[in-house]
């Protein structure tokens, strides 16, 4: 049996094609600057289903051999001394590893703009944002650096960044790949997640890396499908018939840009067309999730980033006593929005306000996971939703934090879920790309990369608006 | 003003938190060794280290021995527990937050005898609570000039905490808990409780009230204690300084004390040490620890005999007096030896006297552990063997004992060698009864003539004769005999 053609194309992108690339777009005052360190030498290996594929890795991912700095100044320079599993995996497939990329500081921001070392710029824009926190690992791959690169989820950094750049960026169940050498930002939230080319090429990624873990007690010692065969393209004219693709309402606010509706409108139309039975269901607690996820997240973060003390490793501030070592480190070592989540999570977690703020929200999250069971229960088998409310913004355009937050308004709830979702390019709004939200019950990967990649065989039969 | 008459009409109320080092060989959450006196920051390693990306893994032993110790203080175990993060900053605490468990701990409600009451009854102090943790660093300030220096060996050590309700009522009565505890875990096979190496520490809790009264004072927190003097001292100066600050009408701030040693005082620890809000909550690294019924069975069954059982059997089995079970039971190796030497020499009131007259003597002296003892269980239940037959004397017996100590070989060949065994052989003895009679003609004729109370001269001038050769049970038989 012949290859199909993505995976030739996927082999046909050699290490050399990628320092071409790399070369034109990275450098400069327009540079997409989506790379921290890269390493020239890399090869990768003869066998391996990866063997000498260019792959690029968040710099919140521990690497043997690049620094991993989590773009921030007070990891600047830190070469860890160990390797994450998912990256160990990748090199094992034979791998190669050719850089960092660049990335929102400790992965907490929605438009890479919080990195230490610069923003990343929107390759199909360079006046706008690639989106974040993986905003250089989801430029490496849009601008053709890479065809597969790993970048990390908390609420949407992913997926996010993938609408933003018109690629295909998948975020597993919570549990499906290690997080062992992933730097924590919100443990029960923090994922590592695939950004590809293709579906087929995100699914190939995610499989490399994907199963258990003894290094990492919250993997799941659940066994990986065979992801690319899923994304085998099909023959038959109805692939998804019998599939339900549920819609939820809470997703489609009356408030949503009505270009962007329209986009997943069409998609919607031809998942019917691919013989899906498209129905409308509720998520009533949908507009908890960004509430929610701002309590949850910051209140780990603040204990995750208590680390950066400057006793052991990183920076360290000179001072004359402990407590000013430790103010002068972390005040001159965490950008602002480092600084603010680390401070929301001191606070909410302090004596008299945890059971108001920590305590309730996790209730909350119970609840947002119950419904998104409930919904799955019932017979439908995905979702489909719009990734993101807006298309990429300009750098710079988007000051307010809190406006900011909303960006991730349809992508948290995956997160504090745990279930797998990815987002696909579904079409343009002013030459921009408009991303499109697939979502699937607890290890459902196979299933949502199937709907995944039929759609996009119609997109690129349909061609894209 | 006395002591006796500033605490008089206040009740000193204690509770203990005590911090137990698991016996397995990992840490906690990592495979780094948990060897005591290793190079500092040997035995680290990236989950250790608290480095970025790291992540706990929990050590399924440290689980077993938590629960079986959990068990031995009569707690009930859990079926779920869940790890918590506590959150403070310090150099030795490499994440800045310890795991641990807070609202939901390995196992609760448990108790402990301390002794008996006037009326004869147990003393039951209550377990509160038994929870899992790792332990921090350490803080080295004297090693270098100007800086300190961390060494991270000891951090992500396995610890259990075990926190009693605040039912003790006295220095003394803190003192015997803590014992109690001590071997109760040492006994339970979960911990060596070694106070000097750091496995076994006591936090005090302390609080007075007037007697009579039903709430609980103000209570400030003594930390560290590292041996049973330590406590018993803190706790009385502590009391003393309550009371004096209540009956001046003051009121008592709760805080942190930290015990001196060298100059037996307790003074508050630096100030922030005691306001810390630790912002406690579930670790997201670790799902909750989840027991089955039949894993809690097993831990059960894996206990070995535990003190209160040996305590009565040693007293009904070897009918030995209160005092000597007590000595027996003050470390399990102690008891196991004693036991084994009673079985194999048959004789266990003898054993007894031997291991704790001459045997505990020649380990202190010597400094070696009892397991290092060149007088064996075997050599030594040989030479009680000896005794009890008649072969040496008590005084040979002693003799023996030094010679054990000394050189290899068997008792009973050693005896032979040195001279040590008693002549029992009765031509020999005959012959020395016959010399000593005829060479004492007055005493001799006196007593074959019925004057009985003789006999003891005569056995002594035997002996003598012999040069302490001669079974003096032996000679006196033979002496008797003759008296018709």
């Amino acid at each position: 049996m012949s290859n199909p053609v993505w995976l030739d194309r996927l082999h046909a992108h050699t290490v050399d094609d990628a320092w071409r690339t790399y070369d034109a777009v990275q450098a400069g005052p327009e540079g997409l600057n989506a790379f921290l360190a890269v390493d020239r030498s890399a090869r990768g290996a003869d066998a391996g289903r990866l063997a000498g594929i260019p792959v690029a890795v968040k710099d919140n991912l521990a690497t043997l051999g690049l620094p991993t700095t989590c773009a921030s100044r007070v990891l600047a320079g830190y070469m860890s001394p160990f390797e994450a599993t998912a990256v160990r995996r990748l090199r094992e497939a034979g791998a190669a590893v050719i850089g960092k990329t660049n990335m929102d500081e400790f992965a907490m921001g929605s438009s890479n703009e919080n990195s230490a070392f610069g923003p990343v710029r929107n390759p199909l824009d360079r006046e706008r944002v690639p989106g974040g926190s993986s905003g250089g690992s989801a430029a490496a791959v849009a601008s053709g650096v890479v065809r597969i690169a790993l970048g990390s989820e908390t609420g949407g950094s992913v997926r996010q960044p993938a609408a933003f750049c018109g690629i295909v960026g998948i975020k597993p169940t919570y549990g499906r790949v290690s997080r062992y050498g992933l730097v924590a930002y919100a443990s029960s939230l923090d994922n590592v997640g695939v950004f590809g080319a293709s579906v087929a090429e995100a699914a190939l990624g995610l499989e490399v890396i994907a199963g258990h873990d003894r290094f990492d007690a919250t993997s799941a010692a659940v066994a990986v499908p065979d992801l690319s065969a899923a994304t085998t393209a099909s023959t038959e004219a109805r692939p998804l018939a019998g599939l339900v693709v549920g819609r939820p309402l809470e997703y489609f606010p009356a408030s949503l840009d009505a270009r962007i509706a329209e986009q997943c409108e069409r998609a919607l139309q031809q998942l019917r067309e691919l013989g899906a039975e498209v129905r409308d269901v509720s998520l009533p607690s949908t507009d908890l999730a960004i509430p929610v996820y701002y309590i949850i997240a910051p209140a780990e973060a603040s204990s995750n980033l208590a680390r950066y003390d400057g006793v052991r490793f990183g920076v360290r501030a000179a001072a004359d006593d402990l407590g000013a070592m430790y103010e002068r480190t972390r005040s001159g070592g965490f950008g602002d929005e480092v600084t603010r989540r680390i401070l929301l999570g001191t606070y909410v977690l302090s004596a008299g306000y945890y059971d108001a703020y920590y305590r309730r929200a996790q209730a909350v999250r119970t609840l947002i996971t119950q419904e998104f069971a409930q919904v799955f229960a019932s017979g439908v088998h995905v979702l489909f939703t719009p990734t993101a409310p807006t298309t990429a913004f300009r750098l710079g355009e988007v000051s307010d934090p809190y406006e900011m937050y909303l960006s991730d308004i349809f992508t948290v709830t995956a997160n504090l879920a745990g279930v797998p979702a990815m987002s696909q390019p579904i079409g343009t709004v002013d030459g921009l790309p408009v991303g499109g939200q697939l979502m699937a019950p607890h290890f459902g990967e196979a299933t949502m990369l199937r709907v995944a990649a039929a759609l996009e065989q119609a997109q690129r039969a349909g061609g894209t608006a | 003003m006395s002591t006796e008459t500033i605490t008089h009409g206040w009740e000193l109320v204690i509770g203990l938190e005590v911090h137990c080092q698991l016996m397995t060989r990992s840490k906690i959450f990592c495979g780094c060794a948990t060897s005591f006196g290793d190079a500092p920051n040997a035995n680290t390693c990236p989950v250790c280290l608290g480095l970025p990306g790291a992540l706990p893994v929990l050590n399924a032993h440290a689980v077993e021995l938590a629960t079986r110790a959990s068990l031995a203080l009569g707690c009930t175990v859990h079926e779920t527990s869940i790890f918590a993060r506590k959150n403070y900053f310090y150099p030795d605490l490499p994440k800045g937050y310890q795991i641990s468990q807070f609202d939901r701990p390995l196992a609760t409600a448990g108790a402990i005898v301390v002794g008996v009451q006037p009326d004869g009854t147990p003393r039951v102090i209550r377990v509160h609570r038994v929870h899992m943790e790792e332990d921090a660093g350490k803080s080295v300030h004297d090693r270098f000039a100007d800086v300190s220096a961390i060494d991270l060996n000891r951090a992500g050590t396995p610890l259990v905490e075990i926190v009693s309700e605040p039912d003790i009522r006295s220095a003394a009565e803190a003192v015997a808990y803590a014992r109690r505890m001590k071997q109760m875990l040492e006994f339970a096979d979960v911990s060596d409780a070694n106070m000097e190496e750091g496995s076994l520490r006591v936090d005090v809790n302390i609080s007075v009230r007037r007697h009579g009264d039903a709430a609980l004072g103000t209570k400030t927190e003594i930390k560290n204690l590292n041996s049973f003097s330590a406590i018993e001292r803190a706790v009385e100066i502590e009391y003393a300084r309550q009371c004096r600050v209540l009956s001046e009408g003051g009121v008592v701030e709760q805080q942190t004390m930290l015990y001196d040693d060298k100059r037996n005082e307790v003074r508050p620890a630096r100030s922030k040490e005691g306001s810390h809000d630790y912002r406690y909550f579930p670790d997201p690294d670790l799902p909750p620890l989840r027991l089955a019924t039949a894993f809690i069975t097993q831990q059960a069954d894996a206990l070995p005999e535990l003190p209160p059982s040996r305590r009565s059997r040693f007293s009904a089995q070897y009918g030995l007096p209160e005092n000597d079970v007590e000595q027996l039971l003050a470390t399990r190796e102690l008891a196991d030896r004693f036991e084994a030497v009673a079985s194999a020499s048959g004789d266990a009131k003898r054993a007894a006297n031997w291991m704790l007259g001459t045997v505990l003597a020649s380990v202190n002296a010597s400094g070696l552990a009892l397991s290092a003892h060149p007088v064996s269980v075997d050599r030594l239940a040989a030479l009680i063997k000896l005794e009890v037959a008649g072969e040496v004397s008590n005084t040979a017996a002693r003799q023996l004992f030094a010679m054990l100590e000394q050189q290899d070989g068997e008792p009973l060949e050693l005896a032979r060698v040195a001279g040590l065994l008693q002549v029992r052989d009765d031509g020999a003895l005959v012959g020395w009864i016959d010399e000593v009679l005829a060479e004492n003609p007055a005493e001799a004729a006196r007593f074959l003539g019925g004057e009985k109370k003789l006999q003891g001269v005569l056995v002594g001038l035997v002996m003598k004769k012999s040069k302490g050769a001669a079974d003096p049970k032996k000679v006196n038989q033979l002496l008797a005999a003759r008296a018709g």
